[in-house]
């Protein structure tokens, strides 16, 4: 099946005004980069699994973009999934997934880059390889075929998935792709080679294959085996090859790269339209449930100059009319009052709408907000996550009540009108008395409001339930089950009736999806292929999504849902994913369990190290920025050998007494 | 100042409708340093003003917008901005603008003119015929469409006559197509499509590019 641009784009042509919005399918944004196909020798996809209108505002994908297509010898090209109304009439007219720049098919590519930010994109992938003619078991795949890859925080689990990707790349991609695209090179010449052969050798990918699991941080699945217990439990992971090693460990850019500042425009409205900048990258505070505060260490601060620079040269690049400073915790950057100063100085009377997310509940933050207001919106968002103490020192995200009104008491006397609550249920331990405190507590703050803005005031509360993600400390707790998540709802559905308050849930059924497929071992594969053969596709999407089309996959592979998601696991326990590494050590996430369990709360980090292993694993690039750059505060040397030996001396199984 | 611009939209711009195009502007203006005029209010918007919406999948050889420039005030960006003195450099608008958009002409038109959708008389269009087999006996078919007196036609269940809106209708002179011009006021605008229908060509079958808007006061003013 070769078929050649001209003709996709011929085909494109009949079936384009059929379908809601064509302008998804048709590339040409400002500053998308179409190079001369034959001019380069890699030939790179960069793949986000849901549509474009999502997919076009990842900033992942964009950072990734900008790198490969600044090196002369290779190119990037993009694809999203088509929206149902456009599979259909692509899969009638015979036009396989092809790449919004140049319109080549996406088999035509020598690499196949998805971004995987989370699990419930996972059938997409298998449809779209399925769309682009690509077989779907990597061990399928010859010579002719690209090499699949994936990245992205799902991947630090990478086995539900790893059937059908041939390399993941564990961690962050800036360093790691242009070491890819070198081993990937002349394995574009062999594929050439092979198509023209009609050639079902698999040699050349052997090989490329072999090489690129000799990368730092990228894994190879085909290159370890996986034992498992009677109980079901895994057993051992072990290198099949000499070359592979047996703990993949995360990448970690040591600086971060310049921001990028050309973004693509779409033409079309997405999700978000702007102009998105670090501003730093980890999180210090180590909240118990949070995937990303663990696997993203160590904490690195992009400076003041840096930023406003690159938002000024970005906004003057694209004309975008927001500007989005991220960060996982921005209150928590060091400059902030100088940032948002800076900033508000050069942009306030531009009609630019910037967004500070992740702000910490504190009246600094609505002084913060204040300084950035131009076209006022009217929510202000807050994420408590708990309302009870017992439960927010067993989380350890710990604002106490009295801070959270007075919070709430300057947002409402500066005239926003609603107050957005994020709150999770479902935390270990947690009980009905606790999730009343959330009732209680979306009550308090509304009378904080009407106390100043009468019945204009409102409370939007989000809630969402707990998964025990891999790689946190939480990785050992059970979920809760449907029932159990029923009941909460139930209960916070009941109390807050008032027409003020506005609730929004999570769908538990949803909910329960995302934790099989992130807690999931190498036999979830099945299950994934099963349930996309099933009708299973945009899981993300509730209208889309179809519980029935997983149980009974389920079902149809013998294995026991409960079994990854309803389960108190030994400490000793081996994960599925305990060959990836992200260099927080396991015994400190026990650790920090233990001490969840106990109520007893870790301050941020950068006060104090915990010593969760980050800075032994990384000591060579901590050396190199040393000081302020990165957020761990300095440890004494003979404290960080201290930890460092430690660190060796431990094999990733760890063992300890059941009673612990 | 009011600016009055004409401009092509082609390639995947086709694709785009027109509240994407209205952002589009909005952008283009930004990245060229064009100081946009926001509207009062709760939600101030940038002050612009497509002359008349282009259906998706159609080019638009020379599409007309307007855009009201605050008096200058600080520079916005370090590129040279319009003041309300001179017009913005046509090529800096070009630089900032994405592809498939061209700009054919800029000039300053009176601030109080009426709203630029409600100038617009008639537009024109060029309709090739991208396959084989339809194009056989069209300049006889075009004849008899031409000689009826009324063609009663229904859109939105409401019953109405497309003849009087067809203001002239002949054949390309160099390919297989046909050349229309249509009224386009605000109460009576005729569809090429519905023309098409009449004519018995399938619109898959097309390719329809809008050639030129026809203002009242100007008539020979996007004539390209």
């Amino acid at each position: 099946m070769f078929i050649p641009p001209a003709e996709i784009e011929r085909r494109l042509e009949r079936i384009l005004l059929t379908v809601q919005k064509p302008g998804r399918y048709v590339g040409g944004e400002l500053h998308s980069i179409v190079k001369d196909w034959d001019a380069v020798q890699t030939h790179m996809a960069l793949v986000f699994p849901d549509i474009y209108d999502i997919g076009i505002s990842n900033l992942g994908l964009q950072i990734l973009y900008d790198q490969v297509n600044s090196r002369p010898d290779a190119l990037a090209e993009r694809a999203y999934a088509p929206w149902s109304d456009m599979e259909a009439p692509m899969r009638e007219t015979g036009i396989p997934l092809y790449s919004l720049e140049s319109k080549h098919a996406l088999a035509d590519f020598d690499v196949i880059g998805f971004s995987l930010p989370y699990e419930t994109l996972y059938t997409n992938v298998l449809n779209l390889l399925n769309l682009a003619g690509i077989p779907l078991r990597a061990t399928a795949r010859d010579d002719r075929d690209p090499i699949i890859l994936a990245g992205g925080h799902a991947c630090f689990n990478p086995e539900p998935m790893h059937a059908f990707i041939d390399a993941f790349v564990i961690g962050e991609g800036e360093e790691v792709i242009h070491e890819i695209i070198e081993v990937v090179r002349d394995f574009a010449q062999a594929r050439n080679t092979a198509r023209k052969q009609a050639s079902q050798s698999t040699a050349q990918r052997e090989r490329v294959l072999r090489a690129l699991a000799q990368i730092p941080g990228v894994y190879v699945p085909r290159f370890y085996e996986v034992t498992y217990q009677d109980d079901g439990t895994v057993a051992a992971v072990t290198p099949n090859i000499p070359e592979a090693p047996p703990v993949i460990r995360k990448r970690m850019v040591a600086k971060l790269p310049p921001p990028v500042t050309r973004f693509i425009v779409p033409n079309i409205e997405a999700v978000h339209n702007r102009v998105a900048i670090e501003i730093m990258r980890g999180c210090t505070r180590g909240c118990r449930f949070c995937h990303a505060g663990m696997i993203t260490r160590p904490v690195r601060e992009r400076s003041v100059e840096e930023i406003v620079a690159a938002a000024e040269e970005a906004i003057r690049q694209t004309g975008f009319e927001e500007l989005a400073l991220l960060s996982l915790s921005s209150s928590d950057y060091s400059a902030i009052v100088d940032l948002v100063t800076a900033i508000s100085n050069k942009f306030g009377d531009r009609h630019l709408t910037v967004a500070l997310p992740s702000l910490r509940i504190e009246t600094v933050s609505v002084d913060l907000m204040e300084k950035l207001k131009d076209r006022r919106s009217s929510g202000f968002t807050l994420a408590p996550e708990a309302a009870s103490e017992r439960m927010r020192r067993i989380i350890n995200k710990f604002i106490p009540d009295e801070q959270i009104l007075a919070t709430a008491r300057a947002i409402y006397s500066r005239n926003w009108t609603t107050i957005k609550l994020y709150f999770m249920i479902g935390h270990p331990s947690e009980t009905l008395e606790d999730v009343q405190a959330i009732a209680d507590l979306c009550k308090r703050v509304l009378a904080e409001g009407r106390r100043t803005l009468g019945g204009r005031a409102r409370v939007h509360a989000g809630v969402s339930t707990f998964i025990p993600k891999p790689h946190t400390p939480f990785q050992w707790v059970s979920m809760d089950t449907v029932e159990q998540i029923n009941a909460k709802l139930d209960l916070l559905k009941h109390e807050l009736r008032d027409r003020s308050i506005k609730l929004t849930w999570t769908e538990p059924k949803e909910t329960l999806l995302e934790a099989w497929l992130s807690r999931g071992d190498r036999r979830m594969a099945d299950v994934i292929e099963t349930a996309w053969k099933n009708g299973a596709r945009f899981d993300a999407w509730q209208e889309h999504f179809r519980y029935e089309a997983w149980t009974s996959a389920f079902a149809a592979h013998n294995l026991e849902p409960g079994f990854y998601t309803h389960r108190v696991r030994r400490p000793d326990e081996v994960f599925p994913w305990d060959h990836i590494s992200t260099a927080v050590r396991k015994k400190y996430l026990l650790e920090d369990y233990l001490r969840s369990l106990a109520g007893d709360i870790r301050t941020d980090c950068r006060q104090q190290c915990y010593a969760c292993g980050i800075l032994p694993t990384f000591a060579p690039e901590r050396r190199e920025h040393p000081g302020n750059y990165w957020k761990c505060p300095e440890v004494k040397p003979a404290a960080r050998q201290g930890a460092a030996a430690e660190n060796e001396n431990r094999p990733q199984l760890l063992v300890i007494g059941e009673e612990a | 100042m009011r600016l009055r611009i004409t401009f092509s939209k082609t390639g995947s711009l086709r694709y785009i409708g027109h509240l994407d195009l209205q952002q589009i502007w909005e952008r283009t203006a930004r990245r060229a340093g064009l100081p946009l005029s926001y509207t009062q209010g709760f939600h101030p918007g940038p002050k612009i003003q497509i002359a008349a919406a282009l259906p998706l999948g159609f080019a638009g050889r020379a599409e007309v917008v307007d855009l009201w420039l605050q008096e200058p005030s600080a520079p916005l960006s370090p590129l040279p901005s319009a003041s309300a003195q001179s017009l913005p450099d046509m090529a800096i608008l070009q630089s900032a603008a994405p592809p498939g958009l061209t700009i054919l002409r800029i000039e300053a038109v009176d601030e109080h003119a009426p709203a630029l959708q409600t100038q617009v008389a008639a537009a024109e269009y060029e309709v090739v015929l991208t396959e084989a087999g339809y194009g056989s006996d069209l300049r006889r078919r075009v004849e008899e469409l031409l000689a009826k007196p009324s063609l009663p036609r229904e859109r939105r269940g409401k019953p109405y006559d497309l003849r009087p809106l067809i203001l002239a209708l002949d054949l390309l002179p160099d390919k297989e197509g046909i050349r229309m011009i249509l009224a386009a006021r605000e109460s009576a605008t005729g569809r090429p499509e519905e023309v098409l229908a009449e004519l018995g060509i399938p619109l898959e079958v097309t390719r329809i590019e809008r050639t030129r808007l026809i203002l009242k006061d100007k008539l020979q003013l996007t004539k390209s």
